[in-house]
């Protein structure tokens, strides 16, 4: 403690030093004299001090817990509060139905942009789910997600505008759209792993976005398209209001039919087969697995989702223009799904609540956003790297009570 | 093809028949013309000092290389024959061939019965839309691939540990589940990469015990790699020995032993000889 004291001063003064000709000497050329501003100098040492404290009592704690893991004292035996959380029914049944209720009367009690904001965060929920199938379970980097919500926007924006076909019958066909994408892009790629595919991906998803800027006669260009129409229920006319509301309750059930799904293909042979291909290509592919066929289908299954999300982000905005479409997108959708932890559900969709929301309640530092965000993602790849909520494997039960279980 | 087909000998009696096999990489040939056959129910081993091309011949029959020349023909006991080269691994393991790997390549972060359901991948049919609905067909094709899964797993004795990561087991427990996990696939032939490579002399014994027992209760022929002459001699029926890529001598372990081509290439020539 005395030593971690001593290093912390040490880092002080070193940073104290660093920073005097920035934060302690001013030259005011008005006045041709310069400033001294020694009360800044404190603020550094003092900053810089508990900082440097604060970070040393986490790394040797983590030094603890992986010395303790190394000891055969593994995780395991103390499961983490998310897991405890997702197992024990007495905590997971009141908190479902508290969730619930919370989800089902949010919109009638905030505000119109309160709702708004939180449509946004679950569109983004949804692009996680898809993105997380993608990236989480077959382990294939897509840094050009944001290409397919581009493909589902634009599918309901130019079916609209051409021919004038409403939200229910775009939805589907955004999320076809989204995944015939998918395969089309996923076939050149079909070969690349890691570092490589990431790149590719990139390229796809700046090409998505030029194309689209520049094919004038259908996407209209750098202009965008407007006058699109909110989900309609059956031709009533709805207030703003009510339309924002009934948009938000039709992205619960989105968000509820993404969970339900793949949950489901998380535990099937499909899903295993995902995991295998990220585990190890060349095992995989030797057990029998069709390589390509489980990377095509993981890409598709992924854009599916993210054409069903630009469907809901078209028809909420009413107006879309490229550049709701940029790589930021694609960076903010993967950073949620490594902040979540690869391949846990309910991970992403607590680190997505947090990262869309967290920017808009804290609109007094929107000029530090992106580096808060660095930090935080530097900081989860030190202390959290399997993400906020580790995926947990699902067990099997023998084969004795395997009738019940399997099935569920 | 025809013409091979019909000068193969007794093609009721050979599993895998591989014929002047030929493997280059640029300008150098790891395999040349190696010829091999497995016969049903047996245990063929494949020995030669290191870098004698023994795994880039396991790579051209097991389909992730494509070899340069010669002919891979399989004969599984139902179905029919057929020359495999140039095929894919997935569809070589679909066949009925399945393989283990040198340095071994689990699925790390799955669990331990994961890793055998992965095997059942191709004898099981549930697509997307089949896993999202989970109708009946689906479900008992699941309850098929546990169960059957824990059945291998009783085999190699890893039902204990069925629910943890893959990567938390020892080593030869690992091994084990490569093997498992092989044969989850419903082979008719196992190909083994050195399966005792890194054991303890106990780990080799139970190993030699495992794989004599595949072979008997499960009928399954075997062909593998080994450096562990004594596990060789134990259980193999035939031997085929390689050096610089060329097959140098075959037969009983009995002539093998004997063969001062074999002697040589292990122990260097004689200097007075």
């Amino acid at each position: 403690m005395v030593d971690n004291i001593k290093r912390s001063l040490l880092v002080a003064l070193w940073f104290v030093f660093l920073t005097f000709p920035l934060m302690v000497v001013k030259v005011n050329t008005l006045k041709n004299i310069v400033e001294w501003r020694w009360i800044n100098m404190l603020w550094v040492a003092i900053g810089s001090f508990v900082l440097s404290i604060v970070w040393r009592w986490a790394m040797e704690r983590r030094q603890l817990k992986s010395k303790k893991a190394e000891q055969g004292e593994e995780e395991s035996v103390k499961p983490g509060f998310g897991q405890r959380l997702l197992e024990d029914p007495k905590i997971f049944k009141p908190v479902l139905i508290v969730l619930a209720l919370v989800t089902l009367v949010f919109p009638l009690v905030v505000d119109i942009y309160q709702a708004n904001i939180m449509v946004l965060a679950l569109i983004f929920v949804v692009l996680g789910l898809g993105l997380n199938v993608t990236v989480g379970l077959a382990g294939l980097l897509d840094l050009g997600y944001v290409a397919f919500f581009a493909v589902g926007a634009y599918t309901y924006g130019v079916l609209n505008s051409f021919f004038g076909f409403g939200f229910w019958i775009s939805l589907p066909l955004g999320g076809l759209m989204g995944a015939l994408f998918g395969i089309v892009l996923g076939f050149p790629i079909l070969r690349l792993r890691g570092d490589y595919l990431a790149i590719v991906t990139l390229g796809f998803g700046s090409i998505a976005k030029i194309v689209i800027e520049n094919w004038e006669e259908v996407f209209n260009g750098a202009k965008g398209i407007a006058n699109i129409p909110r989900p309609g229920f059956f031709g009533a006319e709805m207030s703003i209001h009510t339309a924002t509301t009934y948009t938000y309750y039709i992205m619960i059930l989105m968000v509820l039919f993404a969970i339900f799904i793949t949950n489901r293909l998380k535990d099937s042979r499909v899903g295993r087969a995902w995991m295998a291909l990220r585990e190890d290509e060349i095992a995989c592919v030797a057990m029998g697995v069709d390589m390509a066929r489980t990377k095509l289908s993981a890409y598709a299954f992924g854009a599916f989702w993210a054409g069903l999300a630009g469907v809901i982000f078209a028809s909420r905005n009413t107006y879309i223009n490229p550049n709701s479409f940029t790589f930021m997108e694609s960076a903010l959708v993967l950073s949620i799904v490594v902040m979540g932890g690869m391949g846990s559900i309910i991970g992403v969709i607590i680190a997505a609540l947090v990262l869309i929301l967290m920017p808009e309640y804290l609109r007094a530092f929107s000029e530090y956003r992106m580096l808060m965000f660095g930090a935080v993602m530097v900081l989860m790849m030190i202390f959290r790297p399997e993400g906020l909520i580790a995926n947990v494997r699902r067990k099997y039960a023998g084969r004795k009570v395997v009738t019940e279980d399997a099935n569920a | 093809m025809l013409e091979v087909s019909k000068t193969m000998a007794e093609p009721d009696n050979i599993l895998l028949e591989v014929k002047d096999l030929t493997m280059d990489f640029g300008g150098l040939r790891a395999v040349d013309s190696v010829s091999l056959n497995v016969c049903p129910g047996e245990i063929v081993a494949l020995i030669g000092p290191n870098g004698a091309g023994k795994t880039t011949f396991f790579n051209c029959v097991t389909g992730m290389y494509k070899p340069t020349n010669g002919a891979v023909m399989v004969h599984p006991p139902e179905g029919k024959s057929q020359k495999i080269n140039g095929f894919k691994s997935n569809r070589v393991t679909t066949i009925g061939m399945a393989r283990t790997f040198q340095n071994i390549r689990l699925f790390k972060n799955m669990t331990v019965l994961e890793n055998v359901m992965i095997g059942r991948h191709c004898r099981t049919t549930t697509s997307i839309i089949g896993a999202i609905l989970r109708g009946s067909k689906t479900r008992r094709q699941e309850r098929e691939t546990v169960e059957i899964s824990y059945d291998l797993l009783e085999k190699v004795g890893l039902v204990d540990v069925a629910d943890e990561f893959a990567k938390n087991l020892p080593y030869g427990a690992q091994r084990r589940l490569e093997i498992a996990r092989a044969m989850a696939t419903d082979p008719f032939l196992l190909l083994l990469d050195e399966p005792a490579a890194g054991m303890n002399p106990q780990e080799t014994k139970a190993l030699d015990e495992l794989i004599v027992r595949i072979r008997d209760t499960e009928k399954i022929s075997i062909l593998l790699i080994e450096h562990d002459m004594k596990l060789v001699m134990n259980i193999s029926d035939r031997i085929y020995v390689m050096e610089y890529g060329k097959e140098i001598a075959q037969g009983s372990p009995m002539d093998i032993r004997n063969d001062p081509k074999v002697i040589k290439a292990y122990l260097g020539e004689d200097s007075d000889a």
